[in-house]
């Protein structure tokens, strides 16, 4: 099947502008702001099933439909703070089909009625950012981007903005405080961004994977995209395949494929023909999927991956082979969040500097049994408790990696 | 000084945001202010404050916030190597301790020539293409990915030539 997201692997060349134009790019575009209303736009979102790609899944034209109509001006935002451990297929997008995303998001500004939008790119895209910028001036020359664009009265200006190196600042509430110019903390919510967001006022922050599918399901139709995936779970995925697979990389497959198909077929299956012990499905975020048989063969898709114990997240399938000791690999994951934990709420920053001492602890052999269930005490008492889902996030591997892995700790400890 | 300095680029980052929320700019700001010594000095600070009418104190703890943005002088480029999970799965943390023991040098120090600092830092989204890690120096962030210790050394001896040539 020719890519939906990844046209770049078919097409040499896609992210010159002319390339794209020649197959099509632009089309959609010129399509929403001549011919279809907002909330036309909006409505084909919304029936094509599309749901946001940065890890929570939510409904991708019902956020957009939340934009207070009541309040103005209109900002959209593009999340491309890609940061997850295991995640890496944003990058790839921007750098090789940038105008498939910029198009979307353009169509994105449309649809909620929004004049200027800001691509918010973690620190280290340097590099991609500058390209962006190449790519968005040359859109304005072509006039894509602007003033009154295909002779309508609507104006749409791109702002690329760099980040700085926080974790956090992929939590949507913390981008927002980190465009304003503050430290990326989280902001207590209710009230959401489509009704105060960036600045107060109304603001829609999709993933740039999102937005990447917003072209051609406006060209192709909302009823050709559902055709493609689960019921659940419309059309095609990025998955990201890292950790012990011969091949790792991005893979666009349709939602539904199973574990199984991405790691043999794709992946090529595991460095020296060793066996999976685990996946993490969501990145460092994940549940541990103990694996056998029937997990290979489990579609992924939102509500399939929830019955093997996980969740699907951002789809960033980090695997972890049979020689691969599970305390290491929450030491690993403690070390990460303890790191990028913003200090703001109480459970996250304390539970995670405990958690870091008692992973370390125990990866290090000198730990006890008794600090293994302090670790799982210490990570159960912030689950539930913590201002964004950052700190739930750290505990996910600990509490499945104990439960679920209870040899890996077993050797590892004194009684 | 800074504004004075970098006027042009100063003007075009404050015309991203609406004037009235003319502390976005700040991050941007951090990035030009560091970009010949490597890190933010206090009188960039005063400036940056003063131009964005907010305190010394809030530009402060924004460089203590983000990992990227620097308050004290090190190598002139920082060698920042990814150990988080995917790429310690790929030998991260072997390719980081023969590359100490090549550079003699321990994580957070410097080459005695004053070249490098070599950094351990969390994930760079290039989990692929381990071992990695991205240099920070005065033409921005580059990645270099798929290394290996030899083609590392390789690209420092290429740093050096470079820095002996510009003086």
């Amino acid at each position: 099947m020719a890519h939906i997201l990844l046209r770049h692997r078919d097409i040499p060349d896609f992210n010159k502008l002319n390339v794209y134009k020649k197959n099509g790019g632009f089309a959609a575009f010129k399509k929403a702001v001549t011919r279809m209303k907002p909330t036309e736009v909006t409505g084909e979102v919304t029936k094509s099933g599309l749901r946001g790609r940065g890890g929570a899944g939510f409904p991708t034209g019902m956020k957009w439909s939340f934009i207070d109509k009541n309040n103005w001006p209109h900002y959209v935002v593009a999340n491309a703070d890609e940061s997850e451990p295991g995640t890496f297929k944003d990058r790839e997008i921007m750098e090789s089909n940038p105008f498939q995303f910029l198009e979307g998001l353009a169509i994105g500004c449309y649809a909620v009625g929004a004049n200027v939008a800001y691509v918010y790119l973690r620190g280290e895209f340097w590099q991609v950012a500058a390209f962006l910028d190449e790519k968005i001036a040359e859109m304005e020359e072509a006039g894509f981007l602007g003033e009154n664009l295909f002779g309508t009265d609507y104006s749409l200006k791109i702002y690329t903005h760099l980040g700085a190196g926080a974790y956090i600042c992929g939590e949507e509430t913390a981008l927002l405080e980190s465009l304003e110019g503050k430290r990326g903390q989280p902001r207590v919510r209710p009230p959401f961004p489509p009704s105060y967001g960036l600045y107060g006022k109304p603001t829609i922050i999709n993933n740039v994977e999102t937005f990447t599918n917003v072209p051609p399901i406006l060209t192709n139709g909302a009823d050709w995209y559902k055709s493609i995936g689960t019921a659940d779970s419309a059309g095609v995925k990025i998955f990201s395949l890292s950790g012990r697979v011969r091949k790792p990389g991005n893979y666009e497959l349709p939602f539904g494929a199973t574990f199984r198909q991405l790691i043999y077929e794709h992946g090529m299956g595991v460095q020296d023909g060793r066996s999976v012990k685990a996946i993490m499905p969501a990145g460092a975020s994940s549940s541990l999927i103990v694996v056998d048989d029937k997990v290979l063969d489990t579609p992924m898709d939102y509500s399939s991956v929830r019955t093997v114990g996980s969740d699907l997240g951002s789809a960033s399938v980090i695997v972890l082979d049979d020689t691969v000791d599970i305390d290491w690999v929450i030491n690993k994951t403690i070390h990460f969040f303890k790191h990028e934990s913003c200090g703001k709420c109480t459970p996250c920053r304390e539970g995670n500097y405990w958690m870091k001492n008692l992973t370390d602890r125990i990866h290090a052999g000198t730990g006890s049994d008794d600090d293994v269930k302090l670790l799982l005490n210490v990570a159960r008492q912030m689950q539930g408790t913590c201002l964004c889902a950052l700190g739930e996030f750290s505990t996910m591997a600990v509490v499945t990696g104990i439960e679920r892995f209870p040899q890996d700790f077993k050797k590892k400890t004194k009684a | 000084m800074l504004l004075q300095k970098y006027s042009k680029e100063v003007k075009q980052i404050l015309s991203k945001y609406p004037p009235e929320h003319k502390r976005s700019a700040v991050m941007p700001l951090l990035y030009l202010a560091q970009r010949e010594e490597g890190y933010v000095n206090k009188e960039a600070m005063q400036n940056i404050a003063s131009l964005l009418d907010i305190t010394e104190t809030d530009v402060a703890s924004i460089i203590g916030f983000y990992t990227l943005y620097h308050d004290k002088k090190a190598g002139k480029y920082r060698m920042q190597v990814c150990t988080d999970l995917p790429c310690a799965l790929r030998g991260a943390d072997e390719f980081l301790e023969n590359l100490c023991g090549n550079l003699g040098v321990k994580v957070g120090e410097t080459t005695e020539d004053g070249l490098v600092t070599l950094e351990e830092v969390m994930c760079l989204a290039a989990c692929d293409r381990a071992p990695m890690f991205q240099t920070q120096g005065p033409d921005g962030i580059e990645y270099h990915e798929y290394m290996t210790v030899d083609r590392t050394m390789e690209l420092i001896e290429a740093l050096k030539q470079t820095e002996k040539e510009s003086k």
